[in-house]
């Protein structure tokens, strides 16, 4: 394995819109070891999530290179690169994004579809997880019919039902209380102890607080790493 | 994986049944009509070629009286031009394997206290030959009753059931205009003729006898058709030629004066009967088809507005691992299932207006694995060509523009 899941050398993107090309992240520089727990800070607009989703493979950098896991993302192909996003990584979306008429146990297994596996090891395996977010008593219900920290829960059971290596929220806690987002907190926590590497977005300084590293946006750039303070900390006492 | 897709089909069907249903609507009808009007189609192709093979084969028919210029037959088979002497002298034509003559009317029949008005044809043995027609049971008349102009009789099927019940007839004495005469065969039944008419309502007697006893106000020797059995299809334009040429010469008939008599080639008109009922069966088929088009064009319609409405399902798909072939597989199975549900569906009702019309009318109708095979394959291909833009506009998707998409 290698020791960076991901390493980001001078990552640009760019929306292009009627005024033409709109610069969302300019030069971001970024390497996350395996097993970290990073947290991304910044204010609204900074491209927190459109960086989430280059990460999470789902949307390409304009320039730049991205290494996920020792590959490099941009010679991936389609097949490839939804293999990556059914078995590497596990996202947990802004928005739960679950599927309004499937049932819990069908939302968590989902991923299971397409990795394969057949009927009865899907909801074996989704069971699991459902119990270990504390959901077993809600396998046939609907997402509309819980609330919404149960259903953040699903949605970090699903991103987990594949034993992902990688983890990647984007505000997981963003419309929770306070009480709420400490308990899903603890669960990314228990889950980092395990060795799965963790990267959430947060607007919030106590949720961060949880995470090993922040790491602040600001108009598309990387403006403060804890990571580097500690360094520049260390190799200035030493 | 396939089988998990099936499940997703069906689930996503399950979801919004009253579309679900009208989008199979178009193919129920579709197939449906197709079905049906096959049935009917080629039930009326069948009781067409069911005529044709009672009639016999080859036939000419000679009639006596003209047809005028105008077209329309005046007192064709009327006029008594032809007579026992020209039958005789028609056998003599080459390629000319039976001749019957043929003298017919209603009569009114008893049989104790029932009644029955019925077709009488007085003819010879032949008839019974060129026509290909058997008998049940009892015997046919020879030609020594011809001779003596005895009075027996052979009787059709519809003649039995009005009259006799469920007595046999064979050996029993009906009246023919008051003559007795005795039942000495039972007709096998042909059912109807080319024009509708039933066969079986029929009772045929001796020539003599008739022209003697029952229709006696003709011409000594009279009749008043002549059916002419040419020994092969090859032959028959040959015996046709013959016919006319021999009576024209036999009646002294002038050059370029007016037949008083009618050859009319059977056969040919039964063929173009086929013809006509193959042609208009092809038809109802191509009618139909337009409605199964029609469904089809539905089934793409509502995928389409599927596709729009699921966008970001198909995003989370996507997001979490969905390949493009997972989602192209996905939407074109949703329209296949939902094709081969509507052509089921489409089929029992198909197969059940067939056998309501054939109650209802009586028509025959004939249901056929071919047209079952058809709807069959035109519905999963209807499904899958239909089926495709949308699923492939679904897989064609970018993740993370369709998660965007509200
Ligand atoms: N599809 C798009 N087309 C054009 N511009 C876009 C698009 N998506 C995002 N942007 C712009 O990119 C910038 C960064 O957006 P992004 O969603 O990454 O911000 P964010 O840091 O996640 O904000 P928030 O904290 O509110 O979620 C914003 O200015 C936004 O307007
Ligand atoms: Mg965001």
């Amino acid at each position: 394995m290698a020791k960076n899941v991901i390493f980001i050398k001078d990552l640009y993107k760019h929306y292009e819109t009627a005024a033409g090309p709109f610069p969302v992240l300019k030069q971001v520089n970024l390497s996350i070891d395996s097993g970290d727990f990073v947290a991304i800070m910044g204010p609204s607009g900074s491209g927190k999530s459109t960086f989430m989703n280059i990460l999470g493979c789902l949307d390409k950098p304009s320039n730049g290179e991205y290494t996920l896991d020792g590959h490099k993302v941009s010679q991936l192909d389609d097949a490839a690169l939804a293999k990556v996003r059914n078995q590497t990584i596990g996202f947990v979306f802004q928005g739960f994004n679950l599927l309004a008429r499937s049932s819990l146990l069908d939302n968590v297994a989902l991923p299971l579809v397409y990795a394969g596996l057949d009927r009865a090891e899907r909801h074996a395996r989704a069971k699991i997880l459902l119990e270990k977010v504390g959901l077993g008593k809600y396998l046939n219900s609907r997402p509309n019919q819980i609330s919404g920290g149960q259903q953040q829960r699903v949605a970090i059971a699903r991103a987990l039902v594949n034993q992902p290596r990688l983890i990647l929220a984007d505000e997981p806690t963003g419309n929770l209380d306070s009480i709420t987002s400490e308990e899903i907190m603890g669960l990314f926590e228990e889950l980092n102890q395990d060795g799965i590497t963790i990267v959430l977005v947060t607007h919030e300084p106590d949720i961060a607080e949880h995470a090993r590293r922040q790491v602040r946006f600001l108009d598309g750039r990387i403006v403060e790493d804890s990571l580097s303070q500690n360094r520049k900390m260390i190799e200035e006492t030493v | 994986m396939f089988t998990a897709m099936l499940g997703e089909a069906w689930h996503a069907m399950g979801a919004n049944r009253l579309r679900t249903f009208l989008t199979m609507l178009g193919m129920v009808i579709g197939v449906g009509a197709v079905v049906l009007m096959m049935a009917v189609g080629q039930g009326a192709q069948y009781s067409v070629s069911q005529s044709i093979n009672a009639m016999g084969s080859n036939l000419f028919i000679v009639l006596s009286g003209s047809q005028t210029a105008g077209g329309a037959r005046t007192g064709g088979g009327n006029a008594s031009t032809l007579n026992v002497k020209d039958a005789d002298a028609i056998t003599e034509l080459d390629g000319v394997k039976g001749v019957a003559p043929l003298t017919m009317g209603n009569a009114q029949i008893v049989y104790g206290a029932n009644n029955w008005s019925t077709s009488i044809i007085g003819t010879t043995p032949a008839y019974l030959e060129v026509r290909s027609w058997n008998l049940t049971d009892g015997y046919a008349f020879s030609d020594s009753d011809i001779r003596s102009a005895t009075r027996v009789a052979l009787i059709g099927k519809t003649v039995i059931q009005n009259i006799f019940g469920d007595v046999d007839p064979i050996g029993k004495t009906i009246r023919i205009k008051q003559n007795p005469f005795v039942v000495m065969g039972v007709l096998e039944s042909k059912g109807q003729s080319l024009d509708g008419r039933d066969q079986d309502d029929t009772i045929i007697v001796p020539l003599t006898t008739a022209q003697r006893k029952l229709f006696g106000g003709q011409t000594p020797g009279s009749v008043r058709q002549v059916i002419v059995q040419a020994d092969s299809d090859k032959m028959m334009p040959i015996v046709e030629d013959g016919l006319n040429s021999l009576l024209r010469q036999r009646h002294n008939m002038r050059e370029g004066a007016e037949s008083d008599f009618t050859v009319r080639n059977l056969t040919a008109l039964a063929n173009s009967a086929a013809e006509t009922t193959r042609t208009m069966s092809m038809l109802l088929g191509a009618i139909a088809s337009v409605s199964l088009l029609v469904g089809g064009i539905g089934i793409m319609n509502i995928m389409l507005v599927s596709v729009t409405e699921r966008t970001r399902e198909i995003g989370i798909r996507m997001a979490i691992g969905a390949r493009e072939r997972d989602i192209l597989l996905q939407f074109l199975l949703e329209a296949i299932v939902i094709s081969i549900v509507g052509c089921l569906i489409g089929l029992f009702i198909g197969v059940g207006g067939a056998v309501l019309v054939n109650v209802l009318t009586d028509a025959a109708v004939v249901i056929s694995g071919q047209s079952v095979v058809l709807a069959f394959s035109v519905a999963a291909t209807v499904g899958v060509f239909f089926g495709f833009y949308p699923a492939r506009k679904a897989a064609r998707l970018n993740p993370i523009e369709a998660l965007r998409y509200q």
